[in-house]
């Protein structure tokens, strides 16, 4: 689901910075690549614009607190039932589809999920792939795969279509080249595409959509997302504002959906909460312009649609998270992005530099069961624990406290029983696990405690200038002369 | 070995417990209340526990500081560390065993208290009756304040702009952001105390315990934004309620050379309503 990104104007002359000032090589650790981003001028300035312009647009849906708070809790209790029979639902999601005539596949992990993408696509002898907008595409890097093995991919969605031009990968879930502005898409058309220069909003989507529109004819198989799966009646719900959605999905002879095994709900009412939520909570709209469902491929008497439809449902590391009860909640997403818009971790460093497929706080929680803790240790620790995402999420996942948990198991000993997660212990420190005991032994006894504090106030004048890297930002914060606990016994006495 | 699944099995589905009702509040001021102050305001900003205490004598309450209180366990319970923050949680419930009321002129702490300690003891049914009690009557000190005492504040001062930030757990976990406006607002009835806002008045200053040395990048560029809002604002004064902000967004204009400096809304409220100041800024 895209919506086209907020006009804003460019500050680069033509010849300045282009896409590829953010180019994918992503080297580097986590806290590199944020060191690099909140340095970025153009890239904060960016993100700060186009979060505000979305937080704006999501405020004016929900004007009324309570009625979200209620939908928000309606819409959690319908995941949530979702998640609580994930198995059954899964099974008659496959039984009613494939009544329907969908081919429904299982891979557990991306590769098998490619694999069986290539064999449709070698069955049919398919050289040309073109896809609406999917994540789970990107968490299998399909277009990357399918390249591999001779077949063109091309992004349908107007942002994904500007991030595989400029080489690059989405730096959002719903606004895929939301880091760039119209002046960088505008350098990047001119490039690539050898149109003429032009900032206009509405003539650079025009171009992108020429460009795209024979495509579509050429194209041997679409490949799309899924947002809800729906048990009961065997249909693949999809939304998007652009119509290439609806065009990947009904115009190429061959339809092949992926998505995770969490997006099944059981039946089409549950839908109906969900859809206004996700609407609203990602793009600010009431409804997408367009809402495709999917229910098997062209019938006999029909005179359109694809003659073949398959669906992918990948795991990729979410049974993991559903096996736990707290770490399952992750799995009540509906994708909106609206914690990523709200948050001041993701404003300040854009999506890039989280290094994953899912940025911002979703991304945080999420990621660490696809890649393992050890690939993803620094995430659960980039956050203030503010909860803002928490208080924007439209099916009440308690993400500050999931990060929390995930803090938990990342300094837990890698062997201590029982495991929850893969990589468990990957920010495990001997040293640092000392201190906090240390911590712990300071603050549980009094005496300790007061001769701890009489030495800080006392030796005041003695903190170093320098304290790590709490003064790069700050001063070092001195003690006071006297602790309140002092104070307080001068004034109540001992209590 | 922390609890992880209060009230169910490993594998069950949780659903999000209902939105929190509007809290109620006693309707008799108590004659007694415990102050619990914190360790970044034992500290740092001790100026500012005395100004809370003065605040609730004025009001005819006999304040209570047990010598024995640390820390409510915050810092390690956020990085991760739970059995070391249920530890040091654990010796501070004892301290606070009459049932009276409990003040905290923080935001964080009284989060952690209200709405955390039922989650570290869940795995201990007798513990956590304790606990539930103590949640229960735990308050943080701008809506004690107004809610409670009901105090009712003439400001006595010179005309100021004031700009007011209000922590993440004071806005999120304890709901209690409108009441720090709103003591200001009673102040501003003489029109002498006018509060500003400040641009993304909302977004985080970027303290979060740990996280600004484990992430000083991205910390940093959060407790710029906010100095550089607060600085824009037109105010010449800067108030909250919480003394890790405070720590954080004055560090910050004192590394940046401005001397503009953050106060506890404590101390502000003190000083304006003719009360007696301990020591102000700190």
């Amino acid at each position: 689901m895209n919506a086209p990104a907020p006009t804003q104007a460019s500050t680069q002359p033509p010849s300045g910075a282009t896409a590829a000032t953010h180019a994918p090589a992503i080297p580097m650790t986590f806290k590199q690549r944020a060191h690099d981003a909140v340095h970025d001028k153009q890239l904060r300035k960016n993100f700060r614009g186009a979060m505000d312009f979305l937080m704006a647009k999501r405020a004016a849906q929900f004007p009324d607190g309570d009625e979200f708070e209620r939908l928000r809790t309606f819409g959690n209790h319908v995941r949530a039932r979702a998640l609580s029979k994930l198995p059954e639902l899964l099974e008659r999601l496959e039984t009613n589809l494939t009544r329907n005539g969908v081919k429904v596949h299982w891979a557990e992990t991306v590769d098998e999920a490619n694999a069986i993408v290539h064999d449709i696509v070698h069955a049919h002898e398919a050289k040309q792939v073109i896809k609406g907008k999917s994540m789970v595409s990107e968490e299998m890097e399909m277009n990357h795969y399918l390249e591999g093995h001779g077949v063109d991919c091309l992004e349908s969605d107007m942002g994904e279509f500007i991030v595989q031009l400029g080489k690059e990968k989405p730096s959002h879930i719903i606004m895929p080249a939301i880091h760039l502005n119209a002046g960088q898409v505008a350098s990047l058309f001119h490039d690539k595409l050898e149109v003429d220069y032009t900032e206009d909003v509405d003539r650079l989507i025009q171009i992108g959509r020429e460009t795209l529109r024979r495509k579509f004819f050429e194209a041997d198989i679409g490949v799309s997302g899924v947002n809800f799966a729906i048990a009961e009646t065997g249909s693949l719900l999809l939304v998007e504002n652009e119509g290439n959605g609806r065009m990947s999905t009904t115009v190429p002879p061959v339809h092949i959906a992926v998505t995770g095994i969490e997006k099944v709900v059981e039946n089409l009412r549950d839908v109906v909460p969900l859809l206004s939520l996700l609407t609203r909570s990602a793009t600010g709209q009431p409804i997408t312009t367009y809402v495709n469902v999917i229910s098997g491929p062209r019938k006999a008497e029909e005179l359109d649609g694809p003659q073949e439809v398959h669906l992918v449902l990948l795991d990729n590391g979410r049974s993991q998270a559903f096996a736990d009860s707290e770490l399952r909640q992750t799995l009540n997403c509906i994708r909106c992005g609206a914690c990523m818009n709200h948050c001041p971790v993701y404003t300040r460093i854009g999506g890039h530099a989280y290094g994953t497929v899912y940025p911002g706080p979703i991304g945080k929680i999420i990621t660490p069961h696809m890649l393992g803790l050890e690939e993803t240790k620094d995430l659960p620790s980039a956050s203030s624990l503010c909860g803002a995402c928490g208080e924007v999420c439209p099916v009440r996942i308690p993400i500050p406290a999931i990060l929390r948990r995930l803090r938990e198991e990342n300094v837990r000993a890698p062997d201590e029983a029982p495991k929850y997660m893969r990589g468990q212990g990957s920010k495990y420190s001997r040293t640092e696990g000392m201190a906090w005991k240390g911590w712990r032994l300071l603050n549980t006894s009094p005496r300790l405690y007061r001769v701890f504090k009489l030495a800080a106030t006392r030796l005041s004048a003695l903190t170093p200038p320098k304290l790590g890297p709490w003064t790069e930002h700050h001063s070092a914060p001195k003690a006071a002369p006297r602790s309140l606990h002092e104070l307080a016994r001068d004034h109540l006495g001992e209590d | 070995m922390s609890q992880h699944t209060p009230g169910g099995s490993v594998n069950a589905t949780r659903v999000a417990p209902p939105p929190p009702a509007p809290r109620s509040y006693p309707a008799q001021k108590p004659t007694d209340v415990y102050l619990f102050g914190t360790c970044v305001l034992d500290l740092f900003y001790p100026d500012a526990g005395m100004d809370a205490i003065h605040l609730l004598e004025r009001e005819g309450i006999h304040v209570h500081f047990p010598q024995g209180q640390t820390c409510c366990g915050q810092p390690a319970y956020t990085s991760g560390y739970t059995a070391e923050a249920r530890a040091v949680a654990r010796a501070q419930l004892d301290l606070f065993a009459r049932d009276w009321p409990v003040v905290i002129p923080s935001g964080s702490c009284a989060g952690m208290f209200r709405h955390h300690y039922p989650d570290l003891f869940a795995g201990e049914p007798d513990t956590l009756k304790q606990v539930e009690a103590l949640a229960g009557r735990t308050y943080e000190l701008a809506e004690f304040l107004l809610e409670v005492c009901k105090v009712r504040f003439e400001d006595s001062g010179e005309p100021v702009k004031v700009a007011l930030h209000t922590s993440c757990s004071a806005r999120r976990e304890m709901g209690t952001h409108l009441h720090g406006r709103a003591l200001l607002a009673q102040l501003a009835q003489l029109e002498q105390v006018e509060r500003v806002d400040h641009d993304h008045e909302s977004e985080c200053c970027g303290f979060g315990g740990t996280f600004s040395v484990r992430m000083p990048d991205i910390a940093g560029a959060m407790v710029r934004d906010k100095t550089a809002a607060l600085k824009d604002s037109g105010a010449a004064e800067v108030v909250s309620a919480d003394c890790g902000c405070l720590l954080n967004i004055n560090g910050a204009f004192e590394k940046q050379y401005d001397r503009l400096r953050g106060e506890h809304l404590a101390s502000f409220l003190l000083r304006r309503s003719g009360g007696r100041n301990t020591g102000g800024q700190s």
